[in-house]
């Protein structure tokens, strides 16, 4: 097979710049082949290399003493939740591809997030997504939607993963290029940390899993660049297939071959396919590593080296295996009917060499083309626009004078409405786990000791008679995408602050974070400063709340023929819950119950009183416009601790945090959030007075989204108490009502409005399921 | 007693089942489902999941398997046998039990918490269900709309083998409580043998309050009763 000679065309069709090329040159001392240039081309595209962000990325806080694997040195970061378990969990976008083929984007990208997961030993236990679409109106969005959704359905009910809990935004900035964030999180013991190093000079290296395809050739390289009408027509062979069949037998597979000790390391083949987990892995251990693509198991006739290394077919692995124990591979991978293939071996040279039809097609020094990738610093210049968002008044806009139809018009608005239409279709429940389903501020799951992966013998006669005592552990996700885009530092900021507020309202502390930052192009200026002020509230956030970060994705051009996306800094945090009794969720429990709300009602400070941005000034007025409300952590951080304390007090039984919509819908989600059954919600009112609250407007007292805000109910009797306390420690305190009968009622000072449950429910509840049907 | 729970490759809910039967206070094992024997067992369990991928028809590949010739002598010697979800899809496809399962009536994946009217408490799945209770219980399934020709559901219904149906708080058997348009609101039916039953819903995630419901373990108590009284089935 001849290859096509290397000409300055066929480097830029790799988007390598000349710079870039003349620095491959000089690592091979030579004019590389056409299987080397494009392995240069999809190990320092974005997607690998992070090469426009690695200085950024290198502000965030990774160090905990609780990190057992920190961010950047292995597939996901890894964290201990005390009696020798541990934590992996990692969150990866799928976005081009699911731009261009929703269904199987999203597929893929839950099995590669999955893949990652097992690939470091843990058993994967849940799921969960961050998802942005256009406006619904849009025939071609609703197409996207239902798409992304299926296809994350179809992946995770049949690999078998609980779906627990999500974010779902739909905003006209995505119209051309929706988000997709697929988050999954394993479980293990310490002991069973497995490493993607090529270990061992003389070590066999095996390839399993299906057979290598020209599915997904290049597909690094295509999620890093911008989406254009002609790359969606074009760069439909970039998207892979799933086949979440396969991963079920890969991944139980993977985890009985780990069991036997015969692995000395191991490695998913992710973006850039054969390419990156022969040179990563070959790296990390500061190896080489020869491989014979004939060995490949290929599902197309007359594959070429180049397409061979460069091919993302999914659901494989690349193992190597401690010398003399092959026949354990094969064993198992037989009991489990799957393909593998001895392919290589581990050397003292340093190098990656492919042969392929006896002769040598790749020689690349592995740890340069790994660790040598480019850097830029980018040059950031703060955006015009943001002068007319900072010099955005109220004055033009009246107060409202129907907040009650304004209400159920917030309700009913997708962004806020109820996502059942969604994660109904997601099995949640399986794995027995799943202690507060979605539909609540955070996601809860218990982990016992048959989440945990099969151990050695060895391991197993070492921990023998200590029980595993379960575990809780509480996860969200995300980020308000306006607000950033309003302000990158602030919005970035609040996004962390709400994450580890749905943690605290579900009563637990946060151990640490995965980011996905999705963004437009980093080489025009502008757009990089938003990266680059979005990195750094993020960081700051993470700091301030506990919550280093392990790990994350990068995702850049994020950007159609219609403009960039809003810079959407995703942020998935976990905490630990120490025990069943301090689960807490968002809904009202019992009538009677004392209604407080802890924080400021309104930032008077802020010159457009938290309407920045707001969901209200979106919906009623049709404005994204003003600077999003300020987030101090400080202020944050007390309130959490706060509420964490009055939680494990047991004095609270229902917490809720304020944010899109503000207080008013707070309230009326913690009266029509509750779901016994199908059909059957558990509807409960309130009667609120807001009326000592006299000198601010009404707008902004009901759905201003002023941040550090957290509604909770507890015993008619208790809250006197509750209110001292939170003052104790510094928190604003109030009771602003009570519970009980079927309307939400508020008495503020320029009068009262009520509303049926029944509407409220009904316009949140079914919103997207009419908007879809 | 001793349960085996079937693995084929892509169960999923295997974990699940054995987890409830132990947490229940018996002991639980999985059955590879290459293996043509099921050892010394009381019941079988044919658990969710996805057995082979069913990316042909919900367990039409898994009925093949050498574990379900196993199962099918095993239910011949009237060894009780208990298809939750997928594991009804297969012992429908086994003819083990009549009817099938087709696409929900929206053709989506439905996962939610349903309630169950028991429909008789002749069987021995059903027990120890106390009179008048609505069991509340989780769903997961894209294929569980309960499917019979006519001359097939008049016989259920003459040999009283409709054991669960679909209804709402109250135990009316209502249109909207039928979350994937069954025949009769059908999620459970048993065997004219009384031996052989399955169900779409999820017994074994509701066995703790931790997970919301325990009613589920109103079945395998009712299992656990019927295996005290009725002497052991002979394994095949």
């Amino acid at each position: 097979m001849t290859e096509p000679a290397i000409t300055p065309e066929l480097v830029a069709k790799h988007n390598l710049t000349p710079e870039e090329y003349a620095h491959a040159v000089a690592i091979l001392g030579r004019t590389p082949s056409y299987t080397e240039l494009g392995i240069f081309s999809v190990m320092w595209s974005e997607h690998c290399s992070y090469k426009n962000t690695k200085p950024l990325l290198k502000t965030f806080p990774t160090k905990s003493p609780k990190i057992l694997v920190g961010a950047g040195e292995e597939n996901a970061g890894i964290i201990d939740i005390g009696d020798g378990i541990a934590i992996a969990f990692k969150i990866e976008s799928h976005n081009h591809p699911s731009a261009v083929e929703p269904f199987q984007g999203a597929t893929t990208g839950v099995g590669g997030i999955v893949r990652d997961i097992f690939t470091m030993g843990a058993r994967p236990v849940c799921a969960v997504n961050s998802l942005r679409f256009g406006e619904l109106s849009d025939p071609t969005v609703r197409r996207l939607f239902s798409g992304v959704v299926s296809g994350i359905a179809h992946y995770g009910n049949c690999f078998g993963i609980p779906t627990v809990a999500g974010e779902v935004y739909f905003d006209k900035t995505y119209q051309g290029n929706p988000l997709v964030n697929a988050f999954c999180l394993g479980v293990l013991r310490h002991e069973q940390i497995t490493r993607g190093a090529a270990k061992g000079v003389g070590n066999p290296v095996f390839y399993v899993g299906p057979a290598t395809g020209r599915d997904g050739l290049a597909g690094a390289a295509f999620a890093s660049q911008d989406l254009t009408e002609e790359s969606a027509e074009q760069q439909r062979g970039a998207v892979q297939v799933g086949d979440p069949f396969m991963e079920k037998l890969v991944c139980e597979a993977c985890l009985e071959l780990l069991a036997t000790g015969a692995v000395a390391g191991m490695q998913d083949m992710g973006a850039a396919g054969l390419t990156c987990s022969t040179c990563e892995m070959a790296a990390r251990a500061s190896t080489g590593i020869e491989i014979e693509l004939d060995k490949v198991p290929q599902r197309a006739p007359n594959m070429s080296s180049y397409e061979i290394m460069l091919s993302e077919s999914q659901e494989r692995m690349l193992i190597v295996v401690h010398k003399g124990r092959e026949e354990e591979v094969k064993r198992i991978f037989d009991k489990w009917d799957l393909p593998w293939s001895e392919i290589g071996i581990i050397t003292d040279t340093g190098h990656m060499k492919v042969r392929h039809g006896g002769k040598l097609v790749v020689d690349i020094p592995a740890k340069k083309i790994a660790d040598e990738s480019p850097v830029y610093q980018r040059e950031a210049v703060e955006p015009a626009y943001l002068k007319a968002v900072r010099a955005f008044r109220l004055d033009g806009i009246a107060d409202t004078t129907s907040p009650a139809d304004n209400l159920k018009k917030l309700l009913a608005w997708p962004s806020i409405a109820s996502k059942n239409w969604v994660y109904r279709q997601y099995d949640h429940q399986v794995r027995d786990g799943s202690v507060v389903l979605p539909g609540s501020d955070a996601a809860v799951i218990r982990i016992k000791a048959d989440s945990l992966p099969v151990m050695t013998a060895e391991l197993a006669a070492q921990v023998a008679g200590k029980p595993v005592p379960d575990k809780l552990i509480a996860m969200t996700v995300d980020c308000n995408g306006g607000y950033v885009y309003l302000d990158p530092y602030e919005g970035a900021k609040s996004a962390v602050a709400e994450a580890c507020r749905n943690l605290a309202c579900s009563g637990a502390l946060p151990l640490g974070a995965t980011d996905n930052l999705n963004m437009p192009s980093p080489l025009k200026p502008e757009l990089f400063w938003q990266i680059k002020e979005s990195v750094r509230g993020l960081a700051e956030g993470c700091k301030a709340f506990n919550a280093p970060v392990t790990g994350g994705n990068c995702s850049l051009y994020n950007q159609s023929p219609a403009g960039p996306i809003d810079p959407t800094p995703t942020i998935s945090v976990v905490g630990l819950i120490d025990k069943p009794e301090h689960v807490t969720t968002q809904w009202f429990k019992d009538a009677g119950d004392a209604i407080i709300l802890l924080g400021d009602a309104v930032d008077t400070t802020d010159p457009i009183l938290g309407l920045g941005g707001s969901a209200y000034l979106q919906v009623i007025h049709g404005q994204k416009n003003g600077s999003p409300p300020r987030c101090d952590l400080e202020v944050a951080k007390t309130l959490h601790t706060t509420l964490i304390g009055l939680i494990h007090s047991g004095l609270v039984k229902s917490a809720h945090d304020c944010s899109e919509g503000g207080l008013a819908v707070a309230l009326a989600e913690s009266c029509i959030s509750q779901l016994i059954a199908r059909d059957t919600p558990r509807l409960i009112g309130a009667t609120i007075d807001l009326s000592a609250l006299k000198d601010v407007r009404l707008d902004a007292l009901l759905f201003g989204e002023t941040q550090s805000r957290i509604v909770i109910s507890c015993k008619a009797v208790e809250a006197v108490k509750v209110v001292e306390r939170a003052k104790l420690m510094g928190v604003p305190a109030v009771q602003i009502g009570k519970v009980g009968g079927d309307t939400l009622t508020v008495k503020t000072a320029s009068g009262e409005f009520s509303a049926p449950l029944t509407e409220l429910h009904d316009a949140w509840w079914n919103s997207i399921a009419r908007a879809m049907a | 007693m001793n349960f085996a729970v079937l693995q084929f490759p892509a169960s999923n809910c295997d974990q699940d089942a054995v987890h409830a039967v132990r947490l229940l206070g018996h002991s639980a094992r999985l059955v590879w489902h290459k293996d043509a024997s099921l050892g010394d067992t009381d019941c079988v369990i044919v658990p969710g999941g996805f057995s082979y991928g069913d990316y042909l028809r919900c367990g039409a590949i898994a009925r093949f398997s050498p574990v379900m010739q196993a199962v099918k002598q095993f239910a011949d010697n009237g060894g009780l046998v208990l298809g939750i979800c997928n594991g009804f899809q297969v012992l429908t496809e086994a003819g083990l039990l009549p009817g099938a399962l087709i696409r929900n009536r929206d053709l989506q994946f439905h996962c939610e918490n349903i309630f169950l009217k028991t429909a008789t408490i002749d069987s021995p799945f059903t027990n120890k269900i106390p009179a008048g209770k609505i069991l509340r219980v989780p769903i997961a399934h894209g294929e569980g709309c309960y499917f019979a020709d006519e001359a097939t559901l008049a016989k259920l219904k003459a040999n009283n083998q409709i054991l669960w149906q679909y209804c709402d708080q109250d135990g009316n058997l209502t249109d909207s409580a039928n979350p994937n348009g069954a025949l009769q609101n059908i999620a459970g039916i048993c065997n004219d043998q009384r031996n052989v039953a399955g169900l779409m819903p999820h017994p074994e995630r509701a066995c703790e309050t931790l997970l919301g419901s325990d009613d589920g373990k109103w079945i395998f108590e009712s299992i656990f009763a019927a295996l005290k009284n009725k002497p052991v089935a002979q394994a095949a």
